[in-house]
C-alpha cells in the first residue's frame, strides 16, 4: 500500500511534494490505473483542496481547486445556466476537476465545441522542486507564456501536481432531444456518423451505443427549432425521438460506464472515422469485448471481458495505428502505437528535475 | 539537395559559404537589397537586419537548415507573411530567416473526416477556400487572415473574431509534424479531434518560434454555418454598447462574434471604405449569431429584443449576405482605416474581464487624454479582447516613445484587472517586458527551462518573449509595405 498524505491547503501541497523523493496526486480514484504505481510512491490526496474559488457567470470563466468533485461544479454552473460542453465523464461517480484534466478525459459533448483541452484556460501547479506557480489565465482569450494548461492534460500528474484550475464555460442550451437512428451494420453507423458529422443540422453528440450499432443523436437548441430540424433528420435517417426519461438514462450509462464490464480493462483509445469500422470488427473479435464509440467516431472506450485480453487488444491498435490508456484493470498503461520523442524527457527534466513523479513510461523508466 | 563542396586542404569556407552549400542559388539571399523585405513584420517599430534569407521548398530543407543551424549556433527566425503585430517574426541580428512561404501545399483534405493537413506557408483564407467545396471552413479568422500563414498563426496561437464560440488557432490542431530546435523530428496528433498522453500540440501552438519549426499541421474543419444573422447597432456612449454585450451574455445566447468599435474607429472606417453607421454614435456594437437556420430563427429573436431593450440609436439588422459582408468589410478595415487619420500607430491586444470592459474603456480615455495620445478602440467584445490603437506621429521627436508608455500602461492596467498583456498577438518582441507583470520569477523561470529543453542552444527566434535579452535598438520606420498598400491590417 503506498502511503497517503492529504494537503488542506496550496501551500501544504508544495511541502508535500517536497517531503518525498516519489509522490503522485491522487484524486477520487475513479480512474485507479492511472495512479497503479510502485508502493514506494507516496500518494497526494487533492481531497482536502476543494472549492470553487471564483465564478462570474458574466465572465463564462470559473476557478475551482482540483480536488472539486465535478458533480459540485456542474451543480454550480447549472444553477446559473451554464456548463462544460464536453461532458465530463464519471461525474455521479465521485471523479474530481484535477483527475479529469490529468486523465484528460472527455465525453460525448466533446463533438460540439471541443474537448476538455479546448476549454481549460490556466491552472496552478506544484512542479517537481516544490514550487507553486501558475500558467495561462483566467481570461477566456489569453496568448502569453506557453500553453502549459493544455499539456496538463492527459499528463497522468507524471510532469506536476494540479492545485487550481481555471475553465472556460458555454451558457447551457435551452433544449436537448436525442435521436435514435437505425443502422443495419457497423458500416452503415460509421457512414451516418460521418454524414450526420457534415450535416448542416449541427449535432451535440454523435455516438454509437455499446450494445448494437445503433445511433444515438443528441440536438441542442430552442425547442421549436429542435422539432424541426427533427423532421428532416428522420426523413434522411429513419429513427426515434428518445423520450427524456430513456435519453437521460443512456446518456449517464456512457458517462459513468454502466455499460463496461466492471473489473476488467477499460481504456479510452484516441480514433479517427477512417479506422472506426476496423475498430469496431477487431473489439467484436475479443470474446465479451464491448465498445462505446463516440463524438462522430473521434474517441472510443473499449472495456476488455477479462484481463488477459488487454494483450490482444494492445496488438490490434498497434495494427491500427491507433493509441489508447488503460484507465481502470490490469492491462499496460499505454496500449497500441506509442512512441517516445526525446523531448518527452527533456521536458520531463524541465519541469521535474528529481524524478518526484512517477515516469510517462513505467516499462522504459521514463 | 546539393552535396557541400569539398574544399582544398587548408582552406575553410566562411559560414555563409556552408550555408550557401546547401542551398540551391537563388534560394539563398545575403545581398542588402533583397535582404531588405525581411527586416521588419507588422510591428513595424522594430527593424534588423539578417546575414542571410534562406527559402526552402520542402520539409527536407527545412530539417537541413535547422540541423545546420544547430551545428553552427547560428540563430534563426521562421517566417512566413511577416504579419506578426508583437515583432515575432522581426530578424536576429546575426542570424538568419528561413521563409516558408514555399512550403505552400495543402497535402491533403478530408472531407469526410472534415481536416486538412497542411504545409506551414499556407495562407490561411486558402484554407477556408479549398474547403469550401465541400461545405466547410477553417474557423480562426485572423483579419490578415488573407496573406498571414497557417505556420506563423501555430507559433502564435492567433485568434479573430469568432473566438468566444470556437476558440483560436490552438483548438483547431489536431496535429503537428515539427523540426525542433535540437534537430529532432517529431511527430504529434493526427486525423483524430481526441489525443491520448500529453497535449504536445497544446504546447507546441504558441511557442512563438521558441521551439521550432511545424512542418506539417493537421487541421479540424467545420461545416460552414447554415445561417447568420447579423445586427449592427449604434450607440450614444460606449458604456451602453457595453452594457448591450452585458445582456446578450446574461442572455444564454452565444453569438458567433461581439464586436465594439469607437467613434474614431468608425470614423476612420467611414473614410476608407465609405461605411455607413447611424449618426451621432459614440460606439457601433455587432453581433453575430449563427447556426442552422432554425436555431437563428428562433435565437435571432430574442437577440432582437435585448438590443431594442438596449436603447440603441439605431439597430440595422443585416438582411442579405451583402449586406451582412458590408458590415464586416467596415468593421475589418478598421485598422488600416486607422492609417488614413494618423502616420502611425501601435496596436495593443490586451484582455480585460468582460464586465469591467466598461471601465477599461474609460481608463484608456482618461490615459490618451492625460498623455495628450488619440487613441481609437476596436475590439472583441465577446472575449474582453482590447485593440485600442494608439495613434502617433513618428517624425516628432519622442513621439513613439510617448506612445509606447501609453501601450506600457494599458497593458498593465489589463493585468492588475485580471487580464492579460495578449490576448491573440503574442508576447514577441513588443511585449516582452511585460511578461513579468504576468507572471512571477518561478514562473518565468519555469518557461525558459521548457524553451531549453525544446531548444538548449537558444537559437530559436531568440530575444523573443523572454524580458531583458539583448535587444535591437527601437527605430521607428513607418507603415509596413503591405499596410500601405491595403493588402494586410492589425488586429
Amino acid at each position: 500500500m503506498n502511503a497517503v498524505l492529504a494537503p488542506a491547503s496550496f501551500e501544504e501541497l508544495a511541502d508535500a511534494v517536497r517531503s518525498a523523493p516519489r509522490v503522485l496526486a491522487v484524486g477520487a480514484g475513479t480512474k485507479p490505473r492511472l495512479s497503479a504505481v510502485d508502493a514506494d510512491v507516496v500518494k497526494l490526496s487533492t481531497a482536502g483542496l476543494r472549492g470553487i474559488s471564483e465564478y462570474d457567470p458574466s465572465e463564462f470563466t470559473f476557478t475551482a481547486a482540483a480536488g472539486t468533485p465535478l458533480r459540485e461544479i456542474a451543480a454550480a454552473l447549472g444553477e446559473r445556466g451554464q456548463y462544460l460542453p464536453f461532458d465530463p465523464m464519471l461525474v455521479d461517480s465521485g471523479a474530481t476537476l484535477g483527475g479529469a484534466v490529468a486523465s484528460g478525459l472527455s465525453g460525448p459533448g466533446r463533438f460540439r465545441f471541443g474537448g476538455l483541452r479546448d476549454f481549460i484556460l490556466g491552472v496552478r501547479f506544484v512542479d517537481g522542486t516544490g514550487r507553486l506557480m501558475r500558467m495561462g489565465g483566467k481570461v477566456v482569450k489569453n496568448a502569453a507564456g506557453f500553453d502549459l494548461p493544455k499539456f496538463f492534460v492527459g499528463s497522468l500528474g507524471r510532469f506536476g501536481v494540479l492545485a487550481e484550475i481555471t475553465f472556460k464555460v458555454f451558457p447551457r442550451p435551452p433544449s436537448v432531444l436525442t435521436l435514435r437512428l437505425d443502422a443495419a451494420t457497423p458500416d452503415a453507423a460509421v457512414k451516418i456518423l460521418t454524414d450526420a458529422s457534415n450535416s448542416r443540422f449541427e449535432f451535440d453528440a454523435l455516438d454509437v451505443t455499446p450494445s448494437d450499432p445503433r445511433i444515438l443523436a443528441r440536438l441542442a437548441g430552442p425547442r421549436a427549432a429542435l422539432e424541426a430540424i427533427t423532421h428532416e433528420v428522420f426523413a434522411r435517417w429513419p429513427g426515434e425521438v428518445l423520450s427524456e426519461d430513456a435519453a437521460a438514462l443512456l446518456w449517464t450509462s456512457l458517462r459513468e460506464f454502466h455499460w463496461s464490464h466492471a473489473d476488467s480493462p477499460l481504456a479510452k483509445i484516441a480514433l479517427s472515422p477512417s479506422v472506426a469500422v476496423s475498430l469496431y470488427q477487431a473489439v467484436q473479435s475479443i470474446e465479451g469485448a464491448r465498445l462505446h464509440l463516440s463524438a462522430g467516431a473521434n474517441l472510443a472506450f473499449v472495456s476488455l471481458a477479462s484481463t488477459a485480453q488487454a494483450r490482444e487488444l494492445d496488438e490490434r491498435l498497434r495494427t491500427l495505428n491507433l493509441s489508447g490508456v488503460t484507465l481502470r484493470g490490469d492491462a499496460p498503461l499505454w496500449l497500441g502505437q506509442h512512441t517516445r520523442p526525446a523531448i518527452s524527457e527533456a521536458i520531463k527534466q524541465a519541469l521535474d528535475p528529481l524524478n518526484r513523479f512517477p515516469p510517462l513510461d513505467p516499462e522504459y523508466g521514463m | 539537395m546539393r552535396q557541400p563542396l569539398i574544399p582544398p586542404m587548408g582552406f575553410k569556407y566562411t559560414l555563409l559559404q556552408r550555408l550557401a552549400a546547401i542551398m540551391p542559388p537563388g534560394r539563398f539571399l545575403e545581398r542588402p537589397e533583397h535582404l531588405a523585405a525581411y527586416e521588419s513584420d507588422g510591428l513595424t517599430a522594430f527593424r534588423a537586419r539578417p546575414i542571410a534569407v534562406v527559402i526552402p521548398e520542402t520539409a527536407e530543407e527545412v530539417i537541413a537548415l535547422v540541423r545546420f543551424c544547430r551545428a553552427e549556433r547560428l540563430p534563426f527566425v521562421a517566417r512566413g507573411s511577416g504579419t506578426s503585430l508583437s515583432g515575432g517574426s522581426l530578424p536576429v541580428p546575426g542570424g538568419i530567416v528561413i521563409a516558408l512561404n514555399r512550403l505552400n501545399r495543402i497535402l491533403k483534405l478530408d472531407p469526410a473526416q472534415r481536416l486538412a493537413v497542411v504545409q506551414p506557408g499556407v495562407v490561411n483564407l486558402d484554407v477556408t477556400q479549398a474547403a469550401a467545396a465541400y461545405g466547410l471552413h477553417y474557423s480562426p479568422d485572423p483579419s490578415s487572415q488573407s496573406i498571414c500563414t497557417i505556420g506563423g498563426n501555430v507559433a502564435f496561437n492567433s485568434g479573430g473574431a469568432h473566438c468566444l464560440k470556437y476558440g483560436m488557432t490552438s483548438n483547431h490542431v489536431l496535429g503537428i509534424q515539427a523540426v525542433l530546435a535540437t534537430g529532432e523530428v517529431v511527430e504529434w496528433g493526427g486525423p483524430s479531434r481526441e489525443t491520448v498522453g500529453p497535449d504536445w500540440c497544446g504546447l507546441f501552438t504558441g511557442n512563438e518560434g521558441l521551439f521550432g519549426i511545424a512542418l506539417e499541421i493537421t487541421l479540424q474543419l467545420l461545416p460552414r454555418a447554415e445561417c447568420f444573422h447579423t445586427v449592427l447597432a449604434g450607440y450614444r456612449t460606449l458604456e451602453q454598447a457595453g452594457d448591450a454585450v452585458s445582456a446578450v451574455i446574461a442572455s444564454g445566447l452565444l453569438p458567433g462574434a461581439i464586436e465594439i468599435m469607437d467613434a474614431l474607429a468608425l470614423e476612420a472606417a467611414v473614410a476608407a471604405v465609405h461605411a455607413e453607421y447611424p449618426p451621432g454614435c459614440e460606439a457601433v456594437l455587432i453581433v453575430e449569431l449563427e447556426g442552422p437556420r432554425e436555431v437563428v430563427a428562433a435565437d435571432r429573436e430574442r437577440l432582437d429584443e435585448i438590443i431594442a431593450a438596449s436603447q440603441p440609436v439605431e439597430a440595422r439588422p443585416a438582411r442579405d449576405a451583402a449586406e451582412r459582408i458590408a458590415i464586416w468589410k467596415g468593421r475589418k478595415s478598421a485598422f488600416s482605416a486607422v492609417g488614413r487619420l494618423s502616420p502611425d500607430f501601435i496596436v495593443q491586444d490586451g484582455v480585460v474581464p468582460r464586465r469591467r470592459l466598461g471601465e477599461a474603456l474609460r481608463r484608456i480615455g482618461e490615459m490618451a487624454r492625460a498623455s495628450g495620445i488619440r487613441v481609437a478602440n476596436v475590439f472583441h467584445a465577446g472575449d474582453g479582447n482590447l485593440h485600442p490603437l494608439i495613434l502617433f506621429d513618428g517624425r516628432q521627436p519622442g513621439a513613439l516613445q510617448r506612445a509606447e508608455a501609453l501601450a506600457g500602461r494599458i497593458l498593465e492596467m489589463c493585468v492588475e484587472m485580471g487580464g492579460s498583456i495578449t490576448g491573440e498577438h503574442g508576447v514577441g518582441m513588443e511585449k516582452r517586458d511585460y511578461l513579468s507583470a504576468m507572471f512571477s520569477a518561478d514562473e518565468i523561470d519555469c518557461m525558459r527551462r521548457i524553451r531549453s529543453a525544446f531548444d538548449p542552444l537558444g537559437i530559436a527566434n531568440p530575444g523573443k518573449m523572454f524580458p531583458a535579452s539583448e535587444a535591437p535598438a527601437l527605430q521607428h520606420h513607418g507603415l509596413h509595405p503591405l499596410e500601405k498598400a491595403g493588402v494586410i491590417s492589425r488586429e
